[in-house]
């Protein structure tokens, strides 16, 4: 077994991805001589020549547009978009064009193309370059949105993201860019679409993904050394969202808690809440809790460990689901459901 | 390593100002001064544009009235740009591809798109009634110069894998204002890429006139700051659009580059059949350009230089009276609905939970099919 980073595990994946089909094209702002800002197309280009791995013009709504002309074509364009809060500019493309080229020709055309975004904060980065930007493709029909939060998974996520007949929008957590394991690649993990139980716990389920997961597990290990047993359910995907893995977990714990960077208004972890609240009502314990990031732009670097969630602030968020109102349907009225108070509305 | 001592490109020479032409207004060969070194297409050629415009403006005429019985949703006129539409899109080769707007129904129709595939959108059956690959047409585009870059990745991609495959994007005035025309000419010009932008220069984009959208001595000059070379074309001479967009495409596929082509001409009918002109710009003004029509134009020359004859003449009329039949006769049924489709074309399958709502929409539709029988479907 070897030592790998993650950046250098998705490295691997483009280069194997690139070997594997011929049609596998990158390019983006700064992949080409110099590798990318995070060195995740190293060697590329001079591996596959200037044809396959390229820099382009800065301006991302073209690269993305230009990205779906080569799908069109029978290409697997595979672009860059250098930070989250850069991608902004593509939103057009990738909402319009990208989501919907399938949909708006029945079927004929599709765009097997992905759209590799490092997003998230935590690396100490000024202004526009800590943005979680996932809500806004989760949101939109048409696309995968998926992102790794382990070394494995980066690299065989990606080559299926690769692989996949959908437009893919691929979040790289930036911040675990180092991250490392010693594991074997090639590798091949869970389907992409597929949700995992990181750690199981039958006390509550925590529901993370990409940067937030290893908080998750941390603050797991705090919790059992409290007595207290997470389980830790990594989503993997947003969209399409793996309504089963996460469903199943809770109905066993009773307990939910939802951990993202982003801000939480009109965040993903609403929807979360939200499908769980659905799924999953009548073994809920206590509500589903989210911990995420505050509602506010995001922070400068100096600022943000108050802004993105923390194993302290995990456990301060498990603590208030409701573990002293422990109720089981149809027991004695002393174990019930306590009676909420009727709300008058005052005209 | 890439050096930035490079000796500079020689620029392209500036558009000229007064737009070229081969016709002018009364259907004469134009003068030498505005061919600017281009020739009148051959009789052949010129003949194909006439009859191309006739059944055009035939299909144009029926679809305004099918939006008029309220048959179609909306429909966007070509009226007048007649001459754009149909000389960009037959200087085509069959590899090429077409990226048109809403607007462009007679490019579709004149590159052989099935005309009820056309109007397949505009009828709000479904957003794109035809397959592009088939037609090598891209689906009309509604948020403006957005498909402009795909022309770019399209034939960008098809010369890596040996075609010679050129395309054609067709803009509007409006367009050239968006952020995406600017990407997609910078992207086509530094990868030398094969693609022609032809703007229908139309005077207004809805009701803003082209005076409150650029400052630009012509929108051709535009071509000038990404590298590439620009035209100047009467937008209501075929002759002249055809001849300008074919040799700008032999130059593109043969390594020349990208071109922009700016046409001048003018939307004669309101933005759609729900616009009401009246509130921004006056009837003469409309009147002096419906007497520019490019379908007359056309038809001068060829009659006064004995090309044209009441029997052919007569044919192109024919023709364009059974294509707008058959699309009477194709549109009078009601369309048919399919609430699976609505699920179908979302991903490559559709995912568990488009599965679970296909399942309830098609209970709904169902429900609703048995409310509409006189028994209440009981």
């Amino acid at each position: 077994m070897a030592h790998h980073t993650l950046g250098r595990a998705l490295n691997r994946a483009l280069r194997d991805a690139m070997s594997a089909d011929p049609d596998v094209v990158v390019y983006g702002e700064d992949v080409g001589p110099l590798g990318g800002v995070f060195r995740v197309t190293d060697g590329l280009g001079a591996e596959f020549g200037e044809d396959r791995c390229f820099d382009s013009p800065l301006a991302e709504s073209g690269i993305v547009g230009t990205a779906v002309g080569m799908a069109m074509y029978g290409r697997r364009p595979v672009v860059e978009m250098q930070f989250d809060a850069f991608a902004y500019p593509a939103f057009q493309q990738v909402v319009s064009h990208v989501a919907k080229m399938r949909n708006r020709t029945r079927g004929r055309v599709e765009l097997p193309l992905v759209i590799r975004i490092p997003y998230g904060g935590g690396i100490g980065a000024v202004e526009h370059h800590g943005d979680s930007s996932e809500a806004y493709y989760a949101h939109t029909p048409g696309l995968r949105v998926v992102t790794p939060a382990t070394v494995a998974d980066g690299y065989s996520m990606l080559r299926e993201a690769v692989e996949s007949p959908d437009p893919v929008v691929f979040l790289e957590p930036k911040r675990r860019y180092w991250a490392s394991e010693d594991l074997d690649l090639p590798v091949r993990t869970a389907p992409m679409d597929r949700a995992v139980v990181r750690r199981p716990g039958a006390d509550l389920t925590v529901i993370a993904y990409g940067p937030t997961v290893d908080t998750a597990l941390l603050a797991a290990e705090s919790l059992a050394e409290e007595g207290r047993e997470a389980e830790v359910v990594d989503l993997r995907s947003l969209s399409p969202f793996d309504d089963e893995t996460v469903a199943a977990s809770v109905r066993r714990t009773g307990r939910a808690l939802v951990v993202h960077e982003a801000h939480g208004f009109g965040g993903f972890g609403g929807e979360v809440a939200a499908r769980v609240s659905e799924q999953c009502f009548h073994y809920l314990e206590a509500p589903v809790l989210r911990v995420c990031g505050l509602d506010i732009p995001y922070p400068p670097p100096h600022l943000e460990e108050f802004h993105l969630p923390t194993v302290d602030r995990i456990l301060d968020a498990v603590d208030r689901l409701q573990w002293e109102s422990s109720w089981v349907p149809g027991a004695d009225a002393g174990a019930g459901r306590p009676q909420a108070p009727r709300t008058e509305v005052s005209a | 390593m890439t050096t930035s001592d490079a000796p500079p490109v020689a620029a392209p020479p500036l558009p000229s100002l007064e737009p070229l032409r081969l016709i002018d207004d009364e259907g004469r060969r134009a003068a030498d001064s505005a061919r600017a070194g281009f020739e009148l297409p051959d009789t052949d050629t010129l003949r194909a544009l006439l009859g191309a415009m006739v059944v055009g403006r035939r299909f144009d005429a029926q679809a305004g009235a099918l939006a008029k019985q309220g048959r179609l949703a909306v429909y966007p006129s070509s009226r007048g740009q007649e001459a754009c539409q149909v000389g960009g899109a037959l200087a085509l080769a069959g590899q090429d591809w077409l990226f048109p707007t809403y607007r462009d129904s007679v490019a579709l129709i004149s590159r052989g798109v099935d005309p009820v595939e056309v109007l397949t959108l505009l009828r709000g059956d479904w957003h794109c009634g035809y397959d592009p690959k088939a037609y090598r047409c891209a689906p009309q585009c509604t948020p403006l110069a957005t498909n402009a870059s795909h022309a770019v990745g399209l034939t960008y991609a098809a010369r890596r894998k040996g075609s010679d495959t050129a395309a054609l994007v067709l803009m509007g005035d409006g367009a050239t204002s968006e952020g995406d025309a600017h990407e997609a000419y910078n992207f086509a010009a530094v990868w030398n890429a094969p693609v022609v932008f032809l703007i229908q220069n139309n005077e207004w984009a809805i009701s803003v006139p082209l005076h409150k959208q650029s400052a630009a001595p012509t929108l051709a000059h535009k071509a000038i700051g990404y590298g590439m070379r620009g035209y100047h074309v009467d937008g209501n001479d075929a002759a002249a659009v055809h001849a300008v967009v074919s040799r700008a495409l032999a130059e593109a596929r043969s390594g020349g580059g990208p071109a922009l082509i700016e046409a001048r001409t003018y939307r004669v009918e309101p933005h759609t059949n729900s616009d009401d002109p009246t509130r921004y710009r006056d009837d003469a003004e409309v009147e002096r350009w419906r007497r520019r029509d490019p379908l007359a134009r056309l038809e001068a020359l060829l009659r006064s230089e004995g090309d044209l004859d009441d029997a052919r003449s007569a044919e192109f009329a024919s023709r364009a009276e059974s294509l707008a039949e058959s699309v009477r006769t194709r549109l009078a049924h009601e369309p048919h609905r399919s609430t699976d489709e609505l699920f179908a074309h979302v991903y490559a399958e559709p995912t568990p939970a488009l599965r679970r709502q296909r399942a309830g929409v098609r209970e709904a539709a169902a429900r609703a099919e048995r409310g509409s029988e006189p028994n209440g479907g009981r």
